[in-house]
């Protein structure tokens, strides 16, 4: 649905986006991460037909962007980083003008236009002028204008952003049903929790070029190596534990330690055998969280040895 | 959930020939432009800064024109000078139709502008319209409220006259009145709306608005003039040329109007270094000395101008023709005894005109040739200003008007039967215009090229790289065509041309 070749993007010799080349299929979330001026909205301007590319090429639904922008910009639906909302509007005036826009009858529209208004709660305020909306109430009246048209592309740039968190759960769960809808919806975020909930795939890009791309265990297993598991002890030891050749002991404390396997969990039940056979006293074993964040931020160290401009983690 | 709808991508009018085909199609192309302007209409209305001083100018101005028209009427009637108050009415009904156009130019300059400041305008490119639908949306949507009040202004102006004064005004003076001021609204418009794509900020928008408001105010000037003077038909030509002009402008708003450039455009400081840069590689180009500059840069640009310069050769001939043609005519149904007596004999004719040209040998040494070559640049300087102005279009008339006095000059000189217009043209025109034909055929060659290449679309450029590189591809044939050909001509015209002109007049 969504594909890139070399996609790349330069203003006046600075290249925003370099050599992107991934793609979405239908039913598929793909969350874009990146610190600020990584090149994300670039990339979604570029796959909204907004912006040419300098290089390389871009479709959507077959449809190249440069070819084809009109059937490009009719099959992708975009939530931009900034509203671009009409103040003087009410949400009903709006929705319909959008409608308009993008040729829906009069039926369709009103039906789609109550849906999502009455989803995302701004049902009574449709004729309110959206000058006097919160700021949560306008991202999610953006987010309805990006699905009016039921696109089959999604572009989403901070979707949940300024979104109080029952809102929030609201967005995220349209989202996901977009997904089952066979929808191919490409996510920009910072928020790497909702990037680990929703996404079935990550991309991470930096300085314009893709760093890092996978499913989020792939990711964590890049950036942070397997699994490590968290051996918990009924009473205090100090002495070495007698693991099997191949477990490394990555941290130890009086009443647990932190083992990694020299493969995988498949290992655990060699390295328990030996702690029990020797008496330790185990009474617990659970693998230790790594999540999205840990990983993004090992990434980003190992790229740049330092993590100042790091996105903060929800 | 539905099923995504597929769309079709709106096809342009005129695809084909057959109505049953092209009245739908024309329809769905034309429905996303008033879908926007109908949006921008509402947002107006509800901007009390836009709808009070329309009110303002609709209800409150007119009375008041119609209250100095009256006081004007008292005032002038005592001195008998009633004709001062009846040419003062069409004026102030030119003013009461155009003031409430002004505020048309606010809402114009921030129409893409503004949309970018407020970053309304990202879903607005992202939507499945086309440049052109988008462009003349705003465009029209822009004028339709000011135009309406304009009307109105008119309409009530002309009401309170009627009712208080019992003055009519003639249908063909308010036909072209409303007519100018339609078509004065649209120039300024689209001329805003081009600077708003361009602009970088309303602020930038604002500022390049003196390039539209000191034009306008001197053609508003001239339409007084005119009016004051009862030259109403000439109103009908200001229509025509304004009409070309906005069709220009539009043409070249859609050429270069750049969705990327739109969203992306944050330049708002000059760089005078890369603008010389530019101007500099476009007028030197590659060369490294003037010999290659002339191998390289001027003789294939003379060369790629050898179809603009048949076409100025052709309106240089017309204009001499039309001049020729006119002045025959007039000499033809003259009253002889209307012409004075040293214009009527040709003896006398002839004795003046070879003194004069006496004069001109025996002056022809010194400051002659500079004098001579000063005015004609001074001629050319304005020639290309209003061109630059006008796409090249009201600079070509400027040349043309010398060769139409030419053609007059003929036709009198045979009507005293002291040449044919060969002879003047071989004995009067050919020893200097040998070199300032070729020089003012290049120049208006190169001043049309100047007004196609701003017109014609650049997707890789901006408007102003395009602009500054016309200006100096124009530099490079002005510098190493017209100016040196321009010297040489004023030479000859100084030395040459008295001393052949009496060569022939004594045969």
């Amino acid at each position: 649905m969504i594909r890139t070749e070399g996609l790349s993007k330069s203003f006046e010799g600075f290249w925003a986006v370099r050599d992107l080349t991934l793609e979405v299929h239908p039913g598929e979330i793909l969350a874009l991460l990146g610190p600020n001026g990584a090149g994300k909205t670039t990339t979604v301007r570029m796959l909204s037909a907004v912006l040419r590319p300098s290089r390389g090429r871009a479709w959507i639904g077959g449809y190249e962007v440069t070819q084809s922008p009109d059937e490009v910009r009719s099959l992708v639906g975009v939530l931009t980083e900034q509203h671009g909302l009409y103040t003087r509007m009410t949400a009903l005036e709006y929705l319909t003008f959008f409608a308009r826009l993008y040729d829906l009858p009069p039926e369709v529209s009103a039906r789609r236009i109550r849906h999502w208004l009455t989803f995302f709660g701004l049902w009574e305020f449709r004729h309110q002028r959206i000058g006097n909306y919160s700021k949560g109430m306008r991202q999610k009246l953006a987010l309805s204008r990006a699905l009016l048209h039921h696109p089959q592309a999604l572009l989403l740039d901070e979707p949940t952003s300024a979104m109080d968190p029952e809102s929030a759960r609201r967005v995220r769960q349209a989202i996901a049903s977009l997904r089952s809808e066979e929808r191919a919806i490409i996510l920009c975020t910072h928020n790497l929790m909702e990037a680990e909930t929703l996404a079935d795939r990550i991309a991470i890009l930096d300085q314009g070029r893709l760093v890092a791309l996978g499913t989020p265990e792939e990711l964590k297993d890049q950036a942070l190596g397997p699994p490590r598991f968290r051996v918990v002890l009924a009473e205090p030891r100090t002495d070495p534990p007698p693991l099997p050749p191949g477990f490394q002991v990555e941290e130890q404390r009086p009443t647990f330690l932190v083992v990694r396997p020299p493969r995988d969990e498949a290992d655990n039940p060699r390295m328990l055998r030996a702690l029990l056979h020797a008496g330790w006293p185990v009474t617990r074993l659970e693998e230790v969280p790594r999540t999205l964040e840990d990983a993004y931020l090992a990434l980003m160290e190992r790229l740049h040895g330092r993590t100042e401009s790091l996105p903060q983690a929800a | 959930m539905e099923e995504p709808k597929a769309y079709l991508k709106p096809h342009s009018p005129g695809a084909t020939l057959s109505p049953a085909r092209w009245l739908p199609r024309a329809r769905a192309w034309w429905r996303p432009v008033l879908v926007i302007l109908h949006r921008e209409l509402l947002d107006q209305s509800r901007d009390w800064r836009i709808v009070t001083p329309i009110v303002g100018f609709t209800l409150f101005f007119p009375f008041l024109m119609n209250f100095v028209a009256r006081r004007m009427v008292g005032f002038v009637e005592r001195f008998g000078a009633e004709i001062v108050a009846e040419r003062f009415f069409p004026f102030l009904l030119l003013v009461v139709g155009f003031f409430p156009l002004s505020i048309s130019l606010v809402i114009a300059l921030e129409s893409f502008a503004g949309e970018r400041e407020r970053n309304t305008i990202e879903p607005l490119l992202i939507a499945p319209i086309q440049d052109a639908q988008l462009y003349l949306g705003k465009l029209l949507s822009v004028l339709v409220l000011p135009l309406l009040a304009s009307f109105l202004g008119i309409l009530s102006y002309i009401g309170v006259l009627m009712w208080r004064l019992d003055w009519k005004p003639e249908p063909m003076t308010l036909t072209a009145v409303v007519v100018l001021t339609v078509t004065q609204g649209v120039l300024m418009v689209s001329a805003a709306v081009l600077m708003s794509t361009q602009a970088t900020s309303v602020r930038a928008a604002n500022l390049l608005a003196t390039l539209i408001i000191v034009p306008i105010a001197l053609l508003l000037q001239a339409e007084s003039m005119f009016l004051f003077w009862r030259q109403y038909h000439v109103l009908w030509y200001i229509v025509l040329a304004l009409l070309l002009t906005t069709a220009l402008i539009v043409r070249v708003g859609l050429a270069y109007f750049n969705r990327e450039a739109l969203l992306n455009r944050e330049m708002d400081v000059i760089n005078l270094g890369t603008l010389w840069r530019l101007y500099r590689r476009a007028v030197v180009g590659e060369a490294r000395n003037l010999r290659e500059w002339y191998a390289r840069a001027v003789w294939p640009e003379v060369r790629r101008l050898a179809l603009p310069s048949l076409s100025i050769m052709a309106l240089l001939l017309t204009a001499m023709g039309i001049g020729y043609v006119t002045v025959a005519r007039e000499l033809a149904s003259i009253d002889p005894h209307l012409v004075p007596q040293s214009m009527r004999d040709p003896d006398t004719y002839l004795q003046n005109l070879q003194r004069w040209l006496h004069a001109s040998v025996l002056g022809g040494a010194g400051r002659l040739p500079l004098a001579l070559f000063f005015h004609n640049m001074r001629a050319l300087f304005l020639a290309w200003l209003l061109g630059v102005m006008s796409f090249g279009v009201v600079g070509l008339l400027v040349i043309m008007l010398p060769f139409g006095i030419l053609g007059g000059a003929m036709a009198y000189m045979q009507f005293l039967n002291l040449t044919t217009p060969t002879e003047f043209f071989l004995g009067f025109v050919l020893p200097h215009g040998v070199a300032e034909i070729p020089a003012l055929v290049l120049f208006g060659a190169s001043l049309l090229r100047l007004g196609a290449r701003w017109i014609t679309p650049s997707r890789q450029r901006s408007l102003g790289e395009v602009w500054i590189t016309s200006l100096g591809i124009w530099t490079r044939i002005f510098l190493g065509a017209v100016l040196p050909l321009m010297l040489l001509a004023a030479f000859l015209e100084a030395y040459l041309a008295p001393r052949v002109a009496l060569w022939f007049l004594a045969r």
